[in-house]
């Protein structure tokens, strides 16, 4: 046991002297949850957008301002004529138009119709089709209010676990499973590639430690750092991005231990086949990074891929600990709601650590 | 001093899929020798000693190191023996002091203990006053220099060095050999393969290695008059020449 504490206690040194890396490790988190936070999201803030109006009557007007009042639109683009429209859409600023027909207000009243085109900049389609639905239901809104009429039906419409649709809510759980997959897999398959690298890793088979000791000793150090950054990405998470942790903490830090530990096999499983950091790095930034962030139902979701690649998602572990993560942080759910999802990365684990000694001890054949 | 083997090998074999490696070697090290394993490269010389300290399987044969068995005593053969290779083992973001205390730590040494031995071995290397100095900034012969003497800070029977001086100018190589001198001096064995030939004159018994087999084993001066050879350099191209054929 003394010579396992020597052995952890060298590893805090090398990570300590590695300033660089240590700083990057810690800060990623908050580094990330901000980048997230604030500059990648998907909600629609002060869209720019431009007005066509050909009326120009009371009621366009008052549609307008209602419209630009949201918060979610910007004016940004009075237009004038028909020329006008392509030019604005091709400087790129602007997202989207609404053109109201001539005479808007008189046609509303002597047909009971009229007619508001809304052109939109669908390069990026999300967007341009979060923006249409906006405007759309703005627009309608504002129409029933103003001459009371009602539908002869109501669709009651609740958005559960994220009723104010934040993106907060779908990236503090996906940059846990990102930063654990990071931290856990890449940086110990990396320390125990540079062991194999610099020749010290026989010396230490020489030495009276056996390999599982030495294993051992090398995770530890960023189990520490794993658990530390998950703290920061809670309190980040909840504290400025308001999202509420509804389960029980107790259990959401035991899952995350599981993930951790997962990943801690994964990055040894990659450190017994690769001959190299480089060969280690890029094993884990290629094969591990890209699936975890495009196949994990973290930005894109899985239900709407095609059959195969929904299939190929069984075995990425980040799959499965998104939805632990997001059930127990969102909606409360208790051990029973994910038994399944929990096994599959128990299984995991089993496999990651079989083969990775059964790939230490041929490695050293 | 009575005659007390340190190893004895028997047949040692170790084949890599339809390559062999080591092909049926056999040999015995006295306590207190310098064995010199001495062959081209590829010739086998670091198979075999990674199967004497118990890094690899071998596949048939036996070895004793240390009176202990290579098969199922290997955890008692691990502490009483010390391990240094080429491809240095040492930690360059570690201090000098941190490196030893690591190594001493993990063969579970006493505090007080490790503390005497740190100072004893400092005093030895005269580095005492850049103990605290990161390995990274010592010059190539210390740090082998180091490595050697961390190789042995547990006292081991015997000592494995698997071409420590490569790539060390020859006075910094010769230090080194004074340093091996010194131990062996004291009773330690020392189990050394290198390729300079120069250095096998330091040996007390050379094995030289071709292809897996021991091709001539005997002391520097034997090798030299049966080969009718000058220095090694010599008696090494004859032998070669005499596989060739």
């Amino acid at each position: 046991m003394k010579k396992f504490r020597v052995f952890v206690w060298k590893e805090f040194i090398h990570i300590w002297r590695d300033k660089r890396t240590l700083t990057i490790l810690l800060s990623m988190p908050a580094i990330l949850i901000i980048l997230f936070g604030f500059a990648i999201t998907n909600e629609i803030n002060d869209a720019p957008i431009g007005i066509y109006d050909k009326s120009k009557d009371e009621l366009t007007s008052k549609i307008t301002s209602n419209i630009i009042n949201s918060g979610y639109f910007k004016l940004e683009e009075i237009i004038k004529s028909d020329d006008e429209i392509i030019d604005v859409f091709k400087k790129g600023r602007i997202k989207m138009i609404i053109i109201y027909e001539s005479d808007f207000e008189s046609n509303l009243t002597k047909f009971n119709t009229a007619n508001i085109q809304i052109i939109s900049d669908a390069t990026d389609p999300n967007v341009a089709n979060t923006l249409v639905n906006y405007a759309k239901s703005l627009v309608n809104n504002f129409i029933m209010i103003e001459y009371n009429i009602s539908p002869n039906f109501k669709i009651d419409v609740k958005m559960r676990y994220n009723t104010e649709m934040k993106g907060s809510f779908l990236f503090v759980p996906g940059l846990i499973t990102i930063l654990m997959m990071l931290i856990g897999a890449m940086m110990t398959a990396l320390s125990l590639t540079r062991e194999h690298e610099f020749g010290s890793m026989e010396y230490l088979l020489t030495s009276p430690l056996n390999s599982y000791m030495i294993i051992f000793a090398k995770l530890i150090p960023y189990l520490l750092i794993a658990l530390f950054d998950i703290i920061v990405i809670l309190i980040l998470g909840t504290v400025v991005f308001g999202v509420i942790i509804q389960g029980s903490l107790l259990l959401l830090m035991f899952e995350c231990l599981l993930f951790i530990i997962m990943s801690l096999s994964l990055g040894l499983l990659i450190s017994t086949v690769s001959k190299s950091q480089q060969v280690a790095l890029m094993i884990s930034l290629m094969g591990l990074m890209l699936p975890t962030i495009l196949l994990s139902d973290f930005i894109f979701p899985v239900s709407n891929m095609p059959q195969w690649l929904q299939f190929i998602t069984n075995f990425i572990p980040a799959r499965w600990f998104n939805t632990i993560i997001k059930s127990v942080m969102l909606k409360g759910a208790g051990i029973g709601n994910i038994i399944n999802e929990t096994l599959y990365i128990c299984g995991f684990i089993v496999l990651f650590l079989g083969l990775s000694i059964f790939n230490f001890k041929e490695r050293l054949d | 001093m009575k005659h007390v083997k340190s190893i004895t090998v028997e047949n040692l074999t170790k084949i890599f899929g339809n390559f062999t490696a080591v092909d049926n070697i056999s040999f015995d090290v006295e306590q207190g020798e310098i064995f010199g394993f001495l062959g081209a490269n590829g010739a086998g010389k670091t198979t075999a000693m990674k199967m004497l300290c118990g890094l690899l399987m071998p596949t048939s044969g036996t070895a004793r190191i240390a009176g202990f068995d290579i098969y199922k005593e290997s955890e008692k053969i691990k502490r009483n023996i010390g391990y240094m290779s080429q491809r240095f083992s040492l930690y360059e973001d570690l201090s000098i002091i941190e490196n030893i205390d690591f190594y001493a730590g993990i063969y579970g040494l006493e505090k007080k203990e490790i503390r005497n031995r740190t100072n004893e071995m400092l005093e030895k290397l005269n580095m005492k006053s850049i103990k605290n100095e990161m390995l990274s900034s010592l010059p190539l012969g210390w740090k082998q220099k180091l490595a050697f003497s961390t190789a042995i800070i547990h006292k081991p029977e015997i000592v494995f060095l698997d071409e420590p001086t490569g790539g060390v100018d020859p006075i910094t190589r010769r230090g080194f050999w004074e340093l091996i001198y010194e131990y062996a001096y004291s009773g330690m064995t020392i189990f050394v393969t290198t390729h300079y030939m120069d250095e096998a004159e330091y040996c007390n018994r050379i094995s030289m290695m071709t292809e897996g087999r021991i091709a001539a084993l005997g002391t520097p001066a034997k090798l030299k008059s049966d080969y009718n050879a000058i220095d090694m350099n010599e008696v090494f191209i004859k032998i070669a020449e005499v596989k060739r054929k």
